[in-house]
């Protein structure tokens, strides 16, 4: 699955973006403007996810149950046994979802369409259900979570933007071996014809519920590292169903097409958000839907559709 | 005794108004096919202008008995003009796209509207309490309670029964059951389906932007408070069958009873039994409660 990972075009692309957006952060770019990469790239890793399970055609309204999950792992991990170590926050926020995923999928894995995405807004607003009015675990307010730790040290904003940054390229690059691999090889072709994949001796259950497994530790890692650099986890802004339709919709406004898609997409919806706050605080949502509907309608492929035609015309130019 | 009394009571009324809401979705749904987020604008949308109308009203010094023509005139307004621009605008270049697409284009549109309530009615809560006031209170079975809350139950009755009339004994109902059965054939029958659409839409509209305008006065209007209303409307509809009418009614009844007996008796699952028994029936039988049977299509 691994082998000549590293010769993969996307796997390069996606390494140069992800160090030139950490030096010129760290070096050129003004301090505010880290803390929207470091919800971009963690909420990247949700898309990242939700995009898998677009490939083959299924939509979940209901992902931010393992965001939120995630998050809420991380929060609890914290009250109850201290911990705040960045690296096993990650872990146990992914594992976290990802068992979730994993008992949910066998549910999932048999639903389509609409159905599919119901269902999994069913689960997450159970998962609401209980978080809003559980006191305990805070009710609407929630609870703050005290900055991470790398093995005993503390971290500044800086070194978390380079370790999210890390952890993002590792995950990314196992995801394009995946894609690579013979499963994920299958992802389009469920999304084509079930019944063939199906003639071809492979289960097509089962490729989903990989796939519904994968992107649940996705979101819910993204879950985790977003709980880790806001401070603060709360339902309403991690498992409420707009968090969900907030996800779908960067996934459609990033696109498809790439691995580093998501990452990008997840940039410019925390710019257009933190521009939107700034020029129009009482009218942000009203840009942000905006914006969705404008994609719709003018780039159905997203913004890696718009950015591939622009290499390509440069690509063409320099054939001439 | 007096506490299953509490459950029915409150139950039904808060069932009466997920009905009136619900039943517009489901409408939609079994004709357009739309899952439509943005119904909670209409909702929203219906709860402010009658606010905004009874407090004009009210602080004129007008007739009280204007109160109710102003709610349903206002609903009326509200589903016209928020329908018709929806349907129009977005909806009509939408209908051959992805379902996914659609729904996330009512998102699109839900978010846009939201903040232009913000943007008309200012961020302040309106409190309309004074029909409300009007009509006093009453005991019901040794149950103190509002009769306006009271008339809900009332006027979800009315709005069951046109509907089931509209749709069974008139001409319009029988265009309206042909479209949903069969776009093409329907449309190659020389039924103006854009038509059809237009109407259903707006119709959908006025019912949902109705809740919202006949609640207002028993609640605080402020915003953000459709936001709960939209997923609840879609657990109402999904529990008794996405598109069924029979299915909203029942749905209604199930969520409003359930949440209304967590309430008084565990409150911290007063969401957790609607969205566990939606995914419960959604596991048992996706198509719903009370799915219209499907023919089978060649």
């Amino acid at each position: 699955m691994f082998k000549d990972i590293f010769k993969d075009t996307s796997v390069r692309i996606l390494i140069t973006f992800m160090v030139v957006l950490c030096v010129s952060a760290s070096l050129v770019l003004p301090e505010w403007m880290q803390n929207n990469f470091l919800y971009g790239l963690s909420r990247g890793l949700a898309v990242l996810g939700l995009m898998l399970l677009w490939r083959t055609n299924l939509i979940s309204f209901g992902h931010a149950l393992y965001y939120g999950f995630g998050a809420y792992a991380v929060a609890l991990s914290q009250k109850y046994f201290g911990i705040t170590d960045i690296l096993l926050r990650f872990a146990i926020a992914v594992i976290a979802a990802g068992v979730l995923g994993f008992m949910l999928g066998f549910i999932l894995k048999k639903y389509r369409e609409i159905f599919f995405a119901m269902l999994s807004l069913a689960f997450s607003m159970v998962l609401y259900g209980l978080l809003a009015k559980a006191e305990f675990l805070g009710s609407t307010d929630g609870m703050s979570i005290s900055p991470s730790t790398l093995l005993g040290m503390e971290l500044t904003r800086e070194y978390l933007l380079f370790l999210i940054a890390f952890f993002v390229i590792c995950t990314a690059v196992s995801i394009q071996a995946y894609l690579r691999s013979t499963l994920g090889h299958l992802t389009t072709a469920i999304s084509d014809n079930e019944i063939r994949v199906e003639y071809l001796g492979f289960s097509v259950e089962k490729a989903i519920h990989i796939k519904y497994v994968i992107s649940a530790c996705l979101a819910g890692g993204a879950g985790g590292l977003m709980a880790a650099s806001l401070g603060q986890v709360d339902p309403d802004s991690m498992v409420n169903w707009n968090v969900s339709g907030e996800l779908v919709f960067i996934t459609i406004m990033s696109g498809s097409g790439n691995i580093l898609a998501p990452f990008i997409g997840a940039i410019v919806f925390e710019f257009i958000r933190t521009y939107a706050f700034e020029w129009a605080p009482q009218a942000w949502q009203m840009i942000v839907g905006g914006t969705l509907l404008a994609i719709i309608f003018f780039f159905p492929g997203g913004i890696w559709s718009v950015l591939e035609k622009i290499f390509n015309q440069g690509k063409k130019k320099n054939v001439k | 005794m007096q506490f299953w009394a509490t459950v029915l009571l409150d139950g039904l009324t808060y069932a009466s108004y997920l009905f009136i809401v619900s039943l517009g979705l489901t409408i939609i749904f079994g004709v357009m096919k739309i899952l439509n987020v943005a119904h909670g604008n209409f909702y929203a949308w219906g709860a402010y202008t009658s606010a905004f109308a009874i407090g004009y009203i009210s602080d004129n010094d007008y007739s009280e008995a204007l109160y109710f023509p102003a709610i349903l005139l206002s609903a009326i307004i509200v589903g016209l003009v928020l329908g018709y621009i929806i349907e129009r605008f977005i909806l009509r270049k939408m209908y051959d796209q992805d379902i996914h697409l659609i729904v996330l284009a009512t998102f699109g549109v839900f978010l846009i509207f939201e903040d232009l309530i913000i943007i008309v009615f200012g961020v302040d809560p309106y409190l309309p309490y004074q029909p409300a006031m009007m009509l006093g209170w009453v005991d019901v079975a040794g149950l103190n309670r509002g009769v306006y809350q009271l008339s809900l139950i009332l006027l979800a009755s009315v709005v069951a029964f046109v509907c089931w009339f509209g749709l069974k004994k008139t001409k319009w109902g029988k265009l309206l059951q042909s479209v949903i059965y069969d776009r093409e054939i329907s449309e190659a029958m020389g039924i103006n389906v854009t038509a059809v659409y237009v109407i259903t839409f707006i119709g959908g509209a006025i019912l949902g932007a109705l809740g919202g305008a006949y609640v207002a006065p028993t609640t605080s209007v402020s915003p953000g408070f459709a936001i709960d209303l939209v997923v609840l409307s879609f657990a109402v509809v999904v529990i008794g069958g996405m598109g069924s009418i029979p299915g909203a009614l029942i749905g209604s009844l199930i969520v409003g009873i359930l949440r209304a007996f967590a309430v008084h008796q565990a409150p911290i699952l007063e969401l957790f039994v609607v969205f566990a028994v939606m995914a419960i029936v959604l596991i048992i039988r996706p198509e719903g409660l009370f799915a219209p049977p499907k023919a089978r299509k060649i």
